[in-house]
């Protein structure tokens, strides 16, 4: 028997160390004859912490959800000395769909391997890949498998990755770096992460993989600094590969030498631009500078240089083992192979997913996501980020590809899918994410710096009932010149959430600038509390819950709240049982 | 006792810098290792004092206005020292769909200090962060103690003041 408890962080979170220690003391406690051993994140971060018990002699695996200590006991008990799985704790059925419609080819081995040991991944056909390509291929030869798989960026802008590795190649110079952007700064997603702290070995052996391909001898992980499981992990990866001969001189005695080195980053989001994160890396203020020359020529040290995204990484040992033809099987046209989104938000089962590109968005939210929190009606998603955009339902049958996000005004991005129902105001999104990108503006561009602080400001305005005729248009006209006149990424994309709710959602921004309402009654104040009073039953309930006082009437009579001295902090609706107070 | 260049005698250094030797004696020689050399400090002292960023400027001969451009533009760095109890509440796209603010109300409203601010008897200090990377609990915070830290949610402005009250409760102070 083995028992594995996900242990990536979010598993943590959730309390699966307590876990991990309540069946390591009852192992001992009883002498059992269980393996137990920690794994990554299987991506079902709705369900943790979770337990899987593998009946390695009959080859049958139990999965079992939100397993505390307590739980943990009775679980061994029945499962261990009765032989009874139990079923109570089993991951319930209509949560199998979750797992059952993905495709996972970066996160293949995400919580079923043990992170921190080699022997794991290598037992898992780990390394085979890079064997294969220092024994049978040349540098050229593994960059045409990659351009016959179509693999493209997986950190948003979807750039061909056989190119990049091409141009790196064609680049003269002694020394040339492969860097590793796993500066994830999208709030809101977490693949990089998991992926790093699930399967550590499968990232860098796709980085070797690429050093090998454009002759570099020096590698980079430029990892957030807030991500310290995914740092620990990645170094005791990098010390057990360089004791089995992985990284170091005369790889698996090949002509072939590679090192790596763990840079953490010190958090800012403009890092994840490629020239911001050399710079970054080079110890100095994280700003963008112009391209060309591109990293490709001159990079980390104004030496040529390859910069990749974690899940871009986790793919290529994938590809070499199966070739790209298999690859470039799944997918669309001109977007082959699969993207792990991390599904968050209002959805019930939120978690980290990994679908063929091509899949719907309504799909993967309802078919896997298992549809939204509380049964409420879906308004949106929102992709990409802060540089992305909003989808609103209506085109939800929009299949994930890179061209067909983009053209409904979102991006790809690195795979957020935040989901909105209608309780969220789209108007208050676009004020979230500006105030992120203004916070995050590097100041280099005018445009940018500014430009974002100024639709800040009008937003702030329209969600404190203070819109006046015109904003609208301001708002786009500000969005295309911060789009026309900023040098990096960031600033190019910074107006997209705002541009993008104006486009679907209009009619939301008029109703808080004409009618002075917000009709997802999430602005506060714009709303009005009264009491309905068919309905108050005069029990007192929201008068001893008022903070100010605001609510008066006289006993076994109706009350009435005092819309001027009324705070809107919602308790009243809260409390009341008999759902008489109206809010506006 | 150093002077400064407008004549007057500055305070004597308070902050024990033997405990740079080392770190600076590593780094001394490599360029391009400023973050990382901040990022130990920071490990080393909690913050980075005014003392220990001279220091760093004499050990790796970079100027002062040099490394205030570095840590003022990166938001894991700190100017100043952080109380017992660190709370890092997520601003993260899942949590404020699903109500951060109305818990960073709460807490505010609970520790009588703002984003970034510390409680006058050095217990917490509260910062927003981006994003902590476990969007299915949204909203979420984390608390870090010393080394260890952990993480709560999903909260309630509720749960997050029982949060509050717990830790007060544990240290035997009385919350003000």
């Amino acid at each position: 028997m083995i028992i594995t408890v996900g242990m990536g962080s979010c598993g943590i979170a959730a309390g699966a160390q307590k876990t991990f220690d309540a069946i390591t003391t009852l192992i001992e406690k009883e002498n059992l004859d269980v393996t137990l051993k920690p794994v990554g994140c299987i991506g079902e971060c709705f369900n943790e912490p979770v337990v899987e018990v593998i009946d390695d002699e009959n080859n049958k695996h139990y999965l079992y959800a939100k397993i505390d200590g307590e739980k943990a006991e009775k679980l061994l008990k029945s499962h261990l000395h009765q032989g009874v799985p139990l079923e109570e704790y089993l991951v319930p059925q209509e949560d199998r769909a979750f797992l059952a419609k993905q495709t996972r080819i970066a996160l293949t081995d995400c919580g079923v391997i043990n992170p921190e040991d080699i022997a794991e991944y290598i037992e898992h056909d780990g390394f085979q890949a890079l064997k294969h390509c220092l024994f049978d291929l040349t540098p050229e030869e593994v960059i045409e498998e990659i351009k016959i798989s179509g693999l493209r960026g997986r950190g948003g802008a979807g750039f061909p990755t056989w190119f990049k590795w091409n141009a790196a190649r064609q680049s003269q110079g002694d020394i040339k770096y492969m860097i590793c952007n796993a500066d994830e700064g999208d709030p809101g997603a977490f693949m990089d992460r998991s992926l790093l702290e699930s399967n550590p070995h499968s990232v860098l052996e796709g980085m070797m993989i690429g050093a090998y391909a454009i002759g570099a001898a020096e590698g980079k992980i430029y990892v957030r600094a807030e991500y310290p499981l995914a740092i620990k992990r990645l170094k005791k990866a990098i010390q057990e590969e360089a004791e089995n001969g992985y990284l170091g001189q005369h790889i698996l005695g090949t002509d072939f030498s590679f090192r790596l080195e763990i840079k953490a980053g010190a958090g800012a989001f403009v890092c994840g631009e490629e020239t911001a994160l050399i710079a970054s890396l080079e110890g100095e203020r994280g700003m963008p500078r112009l391209k060309p020359p591109f990293p490709a020529e001159r990079g980390y040290h104004q030496k040529p240089s390859n910069i990749n995204n974690v899940e871009t990484y986790a793919n290529v040992p994938w590809i070499l083992r199966h070739g790209g033809n298999a690859f470039a099987a799944m997918g669309t046209e001109k977007s082959k192979g699969t993207k792990v989104f991390a599904l968050a938000g209002k959805v019930k089962k939120g978690g980290l997913v990994e679908v063929p590109m091509g899949m719907t968005i309504k799909e993967i939210i309802f078919g896997i996501g298992g549809g939204i929190k509380d049964d409420k009606e879906i308004k949106g998603v929102q992709m990409g980020g802060p540089s992305g955009g909003c989808i609103p339902k209506s085109l939800l049958n929009t299949a994930v590809d890179y061209e067909s996000i983009t053209k409904v005004g979102a991006i790809m991005g690195s795979g957020g899918m935040i989901v909105m129902d209608e309780t969220t105001c789209m108007v208050d999104m676009a004020r979230f994410f500006l105030q992120f990108t203004k916070d995050e503006s590097c100041g280099k561009c005018v445009h940018c710096r500014i430009g974002t602080k100024r639709m800040l400001e009008i937003l702030e305005r329209i969600v404190n009932g203070e819109g006046k005729d015109g904003d609208i248009e301001t708002l786009k006209s500000l969005g295309e010149n911060i789009i026309a006149g900023s040098l990096c990424g960031l600033g190019q994309s910074a107006p997209n959430p705002v541009l993008s709710t104006i486009r679907h959602f209009e009619e939301e921004y008029r109703a808080h600038i004409e009618d002075h309402k917000c009709p997802a009654k999430k602005c506060k104040p714009l709303l009005t509390f009264s009491i309905d009073p068919e309905k108050c039953t005069a029990c007192m309930a929201c008068k001893k819950k008022c903070p100010v006082d605001a609510i008066s009437g006289e006993k076994k009579k109706p009350q009435e709240i005092d819309a001027n001295i009324c705070i809107r902090c919602g308790n009243c609706e809260a409390v009341c049982k008999f759902g008489a107070v109206i809010v506006e | 006792m150093t002077k400064c260049s407008c004549g007057s005698k500055t305070e004597k250094p308070k902050t024990d810098l033997t405990k740079l030797d080392s770190l600076l004696a590593e780094y001394k020689c490599l360029p391009g290792s400023l973050i990382t050399v901040l990022q130990k400090t920071q490990d080393i002292y909690g913050y980075l004092p005014k003392d220990s960023i001279y220091a760093i400027s004499d050990a790796l001969t970079v100027k002062v206005a040099k490394i205030m451009g570095v840590v003022t533009f990166y938001a894991q760095f700190r100017l100043h020292p952080v109380g017992k109890h660190l709370i890092m509440l997520c601003q993260g796209t899942a949590c404020h769909v699903n109500g951060s603010e109305n818990v960073a109300a709460a807490l505010e409203d609970e520790l009588k200090i703002k984003d970034g601010e510390t409680t006058a008897d050095n217990l917490f200090t509260m910062e927003n962060v981006a994003c902590l990377g476990c969007c299915s609990m949204a909203p979420v915070m984390m608390i870090r103690t010393g080394k260890s830290s952990e993480v709560f949610g999903p909260l309630t402005p509720k749960s997050a003041r029982q949060i509050i009250k717990n830790i007060y409760k544990a240290e035997g102070g009385v919350q003000s």
